[in-house]
């Protein structure tokens, strides 16, 4: 993760998102907010889905089969999911 | 392949749906594109709406538009509503606002599941009425006022361009912030009885060219449904999907469960099924030969060699059809004006398609006794 983005530590999908996963990736909405968004990957699905249990996004992503090369388009999709609220630090989310 | 071609493949389950609850509405706006008024006997039951809604749940549809009509007319209404936060379907509603007293004002926000769209067509009650009836602009401050005294967050103020009101967009966006409101800003589309008022009502050339300007200043703070993505032609694209979701990521129930390609086309032409099948809502948005055939790559024809075409994609569907253009040419706002050449050149012998479904109500009746459209309205007011 770069230092200018704020994703150390545990993160989770935020409890009022619901995932639906598609052909290209997967389509997420925020009932708070009432944002939608696009994981533009499934393996960026994957990622997402493996980050509660990951000590930090990057663990996440390296869990997922992100290869190196891949990360930093990896840390932008997460930045801007953590932008939108989409996904939360895990004890805020508690 | 891009995002935008995987949508118009079409998904396994819509994005979002409009669902209009009712034709039955208090009000006559003049360009209304389901041309509401007078109830349909036929009109879906409360168990018929609730397994429509435990449906979308599970096929996982995030949430609906509903309309109508003016759908808290129905006395299910809040019933409805509470059923959908139940399965965990989202709602946003809109409403003329006649019926958000201070009860229902409280009860919305109260509730997480829920937004709420109040209608206006003018920043000023002349321009408003003139479209949507006399008081019904004061009716509208009203419930946006009751929302906002209830703590209700964000509400949006939603408005159709005309050709009255397009010069007043800065002043939509002022009452949008003083009562807390998020601005929506839709296209008049010559759908149900719009199509009888559209020649005078749509935005002239030089309006939509200051609209689209005014839209990118304004970015994603002001909502569009995305329904100006014919204007991204004129060079940067609007935010949103720029595309026509029709039978790909969206689709229309009506009050009697037909489903439709897209709100703004209530037509035959357009009609994929009945939720009432026994393949219900799912089998309709899956299988229906309507939805598979514009789920395969369509055409652009005249447009194709257009610079453009890339930017706009043909524009909307609806607009053509009602207008009597070909489905596989500009659009009628297109912004490089092929549209109107086309308009222009139309012949006394060119057919105009009709709305085939009209509830708009009669007056007056040929017997008082015929019908009662206002029953709904005194029963529970």
């Amino acid at each position: 993760m770069s230092a200018d983005i704020p994703l150390d530590g545990r993160w989770r999908l935020d409890p009022q998102v619901a995932l639906r996963p598609e052909r290209f990736g997967a389509l997420a909405y925020h009932f708070g907010t009432r944002r939608l968004s696009f994981l533009k990957s499934r393996r960026l699905l994957e990622v997402v889905r493996k980050l509660e249990a990951a000590p930090d996004p990057l663990a996440a992503c390296r869990a997922a089969g992100v290869e190196e090369a891949e990360l930093p388009s990896y840390r932008r999709a997460l930045a801007t999911l953590a932008e939108t609220g989409m996904i939360v630090p895990a004890e805020a989310a508690a | 392949m891009k995002l935008i071609e995987e949508f118009e493949l079409g998904l396994d389950a819509p994005i979002c749906i409009t669902w209009e609850l009712t034709y039955a509405c208090n009000l006559a706006c003049v360009h209304c594109l389901s041309s509401s008024g007078r109830r349909d006997p036929r009109e879906l039951t409360t168990a018929e709406a609730k397994g429509v809604i435990e449906e979308l749940e599970r096929m996982q549809v995030f949430y609906v538009n509903i309309g109508g009509g003016e759908p808290t007319v129905r006395k299910d209404f809040w019933e409805l509503l509470d059923h959908a936060a139940e399965h965990r379907l989202g709602v946003k509603f809109s409403t003329n606002g006649s019926r958000i007293d201070d009860a229902a004002a409280a009860r919305l926000a109260a509730s997480d599941y829920v937004d709420v769209q109040v209608s206006i067509d003018g920043a000023t009650a002349a321009v408003n009425d003139a479209v949507r009836g006399p008081g019904s602009f004061d009716t509208a401050l009203a419930a946006l006022e009751r929302l906002a005294a209830a703590g209700f967050v964000q509400p949006k103020i939603s408005v159709v361009v005309t050709r009255h009101n397009a010069g007043q967009l800065d002043d939509f966006k002022a009452i949008a912030d003083r009562y807390g409101a998020q601005l929506r800003i839709t296209r008049l589309r010559p759908s149900g009885r719009g199509a009888d008022v559209w020649d005078e009502l749509h935005p002239t050339a030089a309006q939509q060219r200051s609209l689209y300007t005014w839209l990118l200043e304004h970015g994603e703070e002001v909502l569009t449904g995305d329904s100006f993505f014919h204007l991204s032609a004129y060079g940067e694209a609007l935010p949103g999907l720029n595309l026509c979701g029709a039978g790909r990521v969206v689709c229309l129930i009506d009050p009697v469960g037909d489903v439709y390609a897209c709100p703004f086309a209530i037509h035959d032409e357009f009609l994929a099924g009945n939720v009432r099948e026994p393949r219900g809502f799912e089998g309709v948005w899956r299988d229906s030969d309507l939805f598979t055939e514009l789920r395969r790559p369509q055409s652009g024809g005249a447009c194709e060699s257009c610079g453009h075409y890339d930017a706009c994609r043909g524009g909307c569907m609806a607009a053509k059809f009602f207008t009597g253009l070909p489905l596989d040419g500009p659009d009628p706002e297109c912004a490089l004006g092929h549209g109107e050449e086309l308009l222009a050149r139309r012949g006394s012998g060119l057919e105009i398609p009709s709305p085939a479904v009209d509830h708009s109500r009669r007056r007056p009746p040929s017997r008082a006794c015929d019908e009662n459209p206002l029953a709904d309205f005194i029963a529970g007011a």
